[in-house]
């Protein structure tokens, strides 16, 4: 072994991660050019410029009103809801070794939909009481589907198959409960079940910002675990990682910011099962991309926002409807390329 | 090995009443065995034998229901599994690996039981890696995406991976199933480098008869999850053993390269008469090279 061979190796992990830090640091400013876009936009246009000035602190009262009380709430919501649920989609892939894995299309957001739609329904709660059924329903859900997948340990392919059985039965419960409800309550309930940013407030920025503070940490040491175990069970064994325990404890951040973000805007569709393959390809990582997922959760629904608001004139669309003609079609492409290849994704 | 020289390697791997399976299934059911320190152990048998069970219980990748695995004399069950790891490493039979990642990333990713969250990567990190990925001609390939790889070089990197491990001993899961010719002798090559440069304890389960005599110091004979015979290749592949353990008649006759035992299948379609009646030396010879191409594999039987 040679010193060029040492250099050679240093090189080319320094090249995996400036690539890396250059999408990193793109997507951070774009998603913020969106943030501020979004708040600079409505009934009362503010130049971005003022907006800028009015986030650091300068900016008129009038601006300061409206800036930081009236859209502040419902931009950072939809900053901290699409990063969770990029976050959510990249671990849940990872894990599964497959891009159907993410929390959308296995069940965890419908079960925190049939939770949601029986307190609106059934209870006729509103609000946070809904918010709380909907974490319930989450983990409700995932733990059923772990319970049901394991058997000697959790394989992928039981989770996913077993996740996809356990949305069906929680979507229909909810279409139940649809079809019982009267139609002004369905109709509110139809809302929530779209994904919506309309109304929220500092209640929703906090419950989120306080469960980001507690899973990030937890985060940041179970990436390295979930590096490994994307090498498949034998490996990341013989590797010396503890498979089950590290597995669990990644669902289980997995499951919680799911469920947060669709405890705050209902579940917006696609948004954690687009955004981590996007990332992966712009860092051309084969990684987890974390960050990168997550900011690109943040930019998709961010976006999404704003077509939402402002693409129609008159008429606004819940964010849902956006992220859903966005998505679809890419979860047709996979499974069209997944056919063909004959890989299952 | 031709020079005997005194094993630097402390650990040792052995095996106490094995009792080991599947889910109800148990495939072992009493085994012992010793897997010398510092040689090529090679585990040979029929389809579902249970070798490919006995390498997993041993790299503690299933959990005995009875017996232990003992690593340098301790249950390797009890043994914290990060600790392990920086002991023996294991390569499965079909390893996955993420779409696109790159020779470099893939090896690099060995390093994992000898790296904390605290203590990130340095460079002791860097050279172990580039000197796995030297010894296995892996380093010009470094930035290549590993699906773009031939099945040897791929191996040949999945093997780098283990060894960025630093590990004594190395456990391979039939490490030339899915190569041709010429990679399965690379590879198999690679592995004998690996054991005489460092003294690595390397074990491995392998199909082809002739190659297991040829690479291994010590062959591990198994039939219905038991071992049937144990010793150096001459000692264990004999036309006896390999009716038993195969139930395949054979002749069994000096490799004309290495002299190690040769085994030739007689199969049912074949007899004395239809093979040319002067058996010249050139005639044996042909027979024989032809065996060791892998022509008459009894794994393909």
């Amino acid at each position: 072994m040679t010193a060029e061979a040492v250099h050679v190796i240093a090189q080319a992990r320094r090249a995996r991660q400036t690539r890396s830090l250059v999408v990193i640091v793109v997507l951070a400013v774009v998603v913020f050019a969106i943030f501020c876009v979004s708040l600079s936009l409505g009934d009362f246009n503010i130049p971005v410029i003022d907006v800028v000035k009015t986030l650091f602190g300068g900016g008129d009262r009038a601006t300061e009103f409206i800036v930081n009380r009236l859209r502040l709430p419902r931009a950072l919501t939809g900053l901290l809801v699409g990063t969770a649920l990029g976050l959510s989609g990249a671990i849940f892939q990872s894990i599964a070794r497959n891009p159907l894995a993410s929390p959308d299309i296995i069940g965890v957001t419908y079960g925190a939909s049939a939770f949601a739609v029986f307190a609106i329904v059934t209870l006729g709660l509103t609000g946070v009481a809904v918010s709380a059924f909907a974490i319930v329903g989450a983990v409700l859900t995932a733990f059923i589907m772990y319970v049901l997948a394991w058997r000697h340990g959790v394989s992928s392919y039981r989770l996913i198959l077993i996740g996809i059985g356990i949305g069906a039965i929680a979507t229909s419960i909810t279409s139940y409960l649809l079809t019982k409800a009267r139609v002004e309550i369905a109709q509110q309930a139809l809302i929530w079940l779209t994904g919506s940013l309309n109304g929220r407030d500092w209640s929703n920025v906090r419950s989120l910002a306080i469960t980001f503070v507690v899973l990030l940490p937890v985060m940041a040491f179970l990436v390295r675990q979930l590096r490994i175990l994307q090498l498949g069970d034998e490996t990341a064994y013989g590797l010396g990682l503890r498979v089950e325990v590290a597995r669990l404890g990644l669902i289980v951040v997995a499951v919680l910011l799911a469920a947060v973000a669709t405890a705050a805007a209902g579940p917006i569709g696609f948004v954690a099962f687009v955004a981590p393959p996007i990332a992966r390809r712009l860092t051309r990582s084969p990684g987890p991309a974390m960050i990168t997922s997550g900011l690109l959760g943040a930019l998709v629904v961010g976006l999404s926002d704003l077509v939402a608001q402002h693409a129609f004139g008159e008429t606004q669309l819940p964010v849902g409807v956006v992220t859903g003609v966005v998505g679809a079609p890419y979860l047709m492409f996979l499974l069209a390329r997944a056919n063909r290849v004959g890989s299952g994704g | 090995m031709e020079n005997p020289v005194e094993p630097v390697t402390q650990h040792s791997l052995a095996a106490d009443g094995l009792a080991v399976g599947y889910d109800q299934r148990e495939i072992i059911h009493d085994l012992s065995v010793r897997i010398p320190t510092g040689k090529i152990t090679v585990i040979v048998g029929a389809n579902a034998c249970g070798k490919s069970t006995l390498l997993k219980a041993l790299a503690r990748l299933l959990k005995p229901s009875r017996g232990t695995v003992l690593l340098d004399g301790k249950s390797i069950q009890q043994i914290p599994t990060r600790e392990v790891a920086t002991k023996l490493g294991l390569l499965p039979q079909s390893p996955t690996a993420p779409e696109g990642i790159t020779v470099a990333d893939l090896v690099g990713r060995g390093r994992y039981p000898r790296t904390r969250w605290i203590r990130q990567w340095s460079r002791s990190d860097d050279e172990a890696v580039a000197e796995a990925m030297t010894s296995t001609d892996v380093l010009s390939i470094a930035d290549r995406p590993i699906d773009e790889l031939s099945g040897g070089q791929r191996q040949r990197v999945w093997i780098a991976m283990a060894l960025a491990q630093e590990t004594d001993i190395l456990l391979l899961d039939e490490p030339t199933t899915f190569l041709d010719l010429t990679h399965q002798f690379e590879v198999l090559d690679l592995l004998v480098d690996l054991n005489r440069s460092e003294d690595r304890t390397i074990v491995l389960v392998l199909h082809d008869l002739n190659q297991a005599c040829r690479f291994g110091d010590h062959l591990i004979a198994m039939k219905d999850g038991a071992i049937v015979a144990e010793g150096n290749p001459s000692q264990v592949i004999t036309e006896d053993v390999v009716q038993d353990v195969f139930g395949l008649a054979v002749k069994v006759v000096p490799d004309p390269v290495a002299g190690t035992p040769m085994v030739v299948p007689i199969g049912r379609h074949t007899s004395a008469q239809d093979t040319p009646t002067r058996t010249s030396p050139v005639a044996a010879a042909l027979a024989a090279s032809a065996a060791a191409n892998g022509v008459c594999r009894p794994s393909d039987r």
